[in-house]
């Protein structure tokens, strides 16, 4: 019989249930075909005016019903649609009974909400007029998407989870944050399993601007699903997006007393802080270097045991740099026979949901034996010697992943997953 | 005694009293009615305001203090505090090591762009055009990574040479709740050896205020104590501040020779309903679940909300309670880092802190076990339980 136990005698930690939804669509079958056939979710920005915008596409998700309700209620949909997912592929009921860890996007005033207050009162100008309109009751409705915790607090009542559930904010790394809160927990031995979601439709005018003027974005307007292309030579920033995944992480041995499916492992997470700059990283990558290197680690593997890198790949010059300077710094020579490759390049960057949407194709790229290729990739970065899977999926036995994650404020987190338990 | 029993052995706090461990316990353990406030410059709305504070103390570049805004820079300093506090904030090796999570909400936006598009809309009719034309001509590029949540991490990491793991956790009162939670957990099980938890919440600014109006939270007109706010309003005073603690593991806090406050035994959570049938049985349950026993001090966090603090008022009169917001205003996400680091403070000096109203019941022995609350003013509870070492 297989042990339950990693080489830290810790509970090994299975994935069970996974869901997923992007611009490309709702649910692993619709993302995976589309991210299998190197389509592109990226088109010009119609849910608000783009006038003296800089960039004017994203990956924004347009299809649902909550799509034009603002930031709180679409990353609520977005995070309960890959739950639901997940949950159901878990095989696991209404009541979830482990404790949820979400990584959602800062929450804010919506600028339609703001607007409105104003309008509905004719005392005082600025925000004494909000005031004046919040105190005569115009603000009650909308109280709750100012608050931090609301998005998680509807998921634990939806799901069923329990106690206080946990919203994390680490920027870019946020998604795998979520999962490796859920994997610590599991190994304290405080549940057997945890919901672990990143979800985040934050993509406004005002988070467009803000992210615009700090010159991380792709201006490459013309041709929206041609504007992400990590690893290029003429990439030139992000895209913003959004999305959401889910994944039920449980100890192996609960996963197989119950006779759930096992998905994939878990088997190591890494994280180092960088205090160079705030949204530059240490020139010679030593954080992210120890990041990876600490998952590795965690995960009880070598860098030879790693088949296939989900990278980060943002597009922007920076982060793909830096990047392939801290691969190429752990893996050595042989990086350039290990596949890297980028989802963002179809879905964009998700943000805070990142981390956890690139762990579902992570796992996914191992089940399937197909490594989804880095699209856009016509101008290889002579720089940047990586076989990026360029343009068109690979078929491959992958057995390992490396997932990194990166973000402002010196995030840098790692996940080793694994499609064996062994 | 545990070598993985989980110590406090640096607390940094700042609030409308000043700032440090020293000068706080010294202003809880005789307090002066009325603490500082600011009744005009939001009214009708009073606020605890920020102290003098010299932030190149703890932030000493100009640049660095410039990238940030008053809230993360109050989050930085107080830090920083809880580094000196612990003998740490020099030892390079043991901050590249620290593991951190911070309870954060957003910072400041830009008040007057904000007030120039809302009444400019008041002339238009194409607002998304007009938030466009605004926020992109007026937008501070860098302002955006002052209101970032985890760039307050990220600033502690930079100023500080805090390295290890930076986790930043949002949701009001909950976030210092699962932050404090989660720190003794990952400490208790090995998982970490030292840990810089903690949060801080800047309230001078009208959009932080909003935040609690929008659902009519605030208390208005002139201050009123925290345990009989009768007058208009929704009960809560807010105030500037931060609390911030080193927690650390037995075995790692006696190795270096570090100075142990006290040990934080439990840290429990919850997410009630508040159905009005269970509210208070909610809110008894957690602090039963601490092996609360009747009269033993408990340092509340409760906000002044109405029903969330007459609830708990109602819940936890059996205790000897402290209510120490009607000192500071309510803190948001330091609520319960605040009501620890004076658990630790009271059990360290051998002393409960001053009565601040009939309803606080005296406490005249030392005491070694003492129970800390954070009820949140609108969603979330914790509670700990905080020992002698």
């Amino acid at each position: 019989m297989a042990s339950y136990k990693d080489h830290l005698g810790r509970p090994l930690i299975a994935v069970t249930g996974m869901g997923v939804v992007t611009s490309l669509g709702a649910g692993k079958a619709e993302n995976w075909a589309a991210l299998t056939s190197g389509k592109s979710g990226i088109h010009a920005v119609t849910r608000f005016p783009v006038d003296h915008m800089k960039t004017t596409i994203a990956g924004t998700v347009d299809f649902l019903p909550e799509s034009n309700e603002g930031m709180s209620a679409l990353t609520y949909e977005l995070a309960a649609i890959a739950g639901r997912e997940a949950v159901a592929q878990a095989g696991i009921g209404s009541d979830f009974a482990g404790p949820l860890f979400l990584a959602s996007p800062p929450i804010e005033l919506s600028w339609a909400d703001r607007l409105a207050m104003y309008r509905s009162s004719d005392k005082g100008a600025g925000y004494q007029r909000l005031f004046d309109a919040a105190r005569a009751g115009h603000g009650r409705a909308i109280f709750d998407e100012t608050q931090f915790g609301t998005v998680a607090d509807r998921l634990a009542v939806l799901f069923g989870t329990r106690g206080l559930p946990v919203t994390t904010s680490t920027a870019c790394a946020s998604g795998a944050t979520a999962i490796q809160l859920g994997v610590e927990a599991i190994r304290r031995g405080e549940a057997d399993r945890a919901l672990a979601i990143g979800a985040d439709g934050s993509a406004s005018a005002e988070s467009m601007i803000r992210f615009s003027l700090l010159s991380a974005l792709s201006m490459q307007n013309d041709r929206p699903e041609r504007a992400s292309k990590p690893f290029s030579r003429d990439r030139d920033g992000f895209v913003l997006a959004e999305g959401g995944a889910a994944l039920v992480l449980e100890s192996l041995e609960s996963a197989v007393a119950r006779g759930a499916e096992v998905l994939g492992i878990m088997r190591g997470c890494g994280e180092k802080a960088d205090d160079f700059h705030r949204t530059r990283s240490k020139p010679d990558g030593s954080p992210a270097i120890a990041a990876v290197k600490l998952a590795l680690a965690d995960a009880g593997m070598s860098e030879d045991e790693i088949d296939y890198v989900n990278a980060h790949g943002t597009s922007t010059p920076e982060n793909d740099k830096m990047e392939h300077l801290s691969l190429s710094t752990v893996f050595g020579p042989r990086i350039r026979s290990v596949p890297v490759s980028s989802n963002k390049s179809m879905i964009g960057h998700t943000l805070s949901a990142a981390g956890a949407v690139e762990a579902v194709f992570s796992l996914m790229t191992m089940r399937e034996g197909v490594i989804p290729p880095t699209i856009n990739y016509d101008q290889p970065d002579p720089a940047i010697d990586l076989d990026v899977v360029p343009n068109v999926k690979r078929d491959a036995d992958v057995k390992t992943v490396l997932s990194n994650s990166f973000g402002f404020g010196g995030q840098n987190a790692c996940l080793v997953m694994a499609r064996e338990p062994v | 005694m545990s070598p993985h029993d989980v110590v406090i052995t640096g607390i940094g706090l700042v609030s409308c009293l000043g700032e440090g461990a020293e000068l706080h316990w010294k202003a809880f353990k005789t307090p002066s009615l009325p603490p500082p406030i600011d009744s005009e410059r939001f009214a009708p709305y009073t606020v605890h305001p920020l102290p003098e504070i010299d932030w190149s103390l703890q932030i000493p570049k100009k640049g660095d203090q410039r990238q940030m805004e008053t809230w993360q820079r109050l989050g930085v300093y107080t830090a920083g505090l809880a580094l000196d506090d612990a003998g740490l904030k020099t030892d390079e090796a043991l901050c590249a090591t620290m593991d951190m999570i911070v309870a954060a909400g957003g910072g400041e936006r830009d008040e007057d762009v904000d007030e120039n598009i809302l009444e400019a809309s008041l002339a238009r009719n194409d607002n998304g055009v007009l938030l466009n034309e605004k926020l992109t001509n007026d937008l501070r590029p860098t302002l955006f990574l002052a209101q970032l949540s985890n760039l307050m991490a990220g600033n502690i990491s930079i100023v500080h040479k805090i390295t290890g793991s930076s986790r930043t956790f949002m949701g009001e009162e909950g976030a210092g709740v699962s932050a404090l939670q989660t720190a003794v957990a990952r400490l208790a099980s090995g998982q970490s050896t030292h840990i810089l938890v903690g949060g801080a919440f800047q309230t001078e600014h009208p959009d932080m205020l909003l935040g609690y109006e929008l659902a009519g939270y605030l208390h208005r007109g002139s201050w009123e104590p925290l345990w009989a706010r009768s007058g208009d309003g929704g009960g809560v005073i807010t105030g500037s501040g931060g609390a911030f603690l080193v927690l650390e593991t037995r075995e790692h806090a006696e190795a270096r020779g570090g100075r142990i406050y006290a040990v934080v035994d439990t840290v429990v959570s919850g997410l009630s309903p508040r159905s009005e049938a269970t509210f208070a049985g909610d809110i008894a349950a957690l602090v039963g679940a601490l092996g609360a026993e009747p009269g033993q001090l408990l340092i509340s966090g409760a906000s002044g909300a109405n029903r969330a603090t007459g609830t708990e008022r109602e819940a936890l009169g059996d205790f000897s309670l402290r209510g120490f917001s009607g000192l500071t205003g309510h803190l948001k996400e330091a609520q319960l880092p605040f009501a620890v680091a004076l658990a630790a403070l009271a059990i360290s000096n051998g002393e409960a802190p001053g009565v601040l109203a009939d309803v606080e019941t005296p406490y005249s022995a030392a005491p070694e076990r003492v129970l800390t609350t954070a009820i949140g003013h609108h969603r979330g509870e914790g509670a700990a339980l905080v020992r002698k070492a």
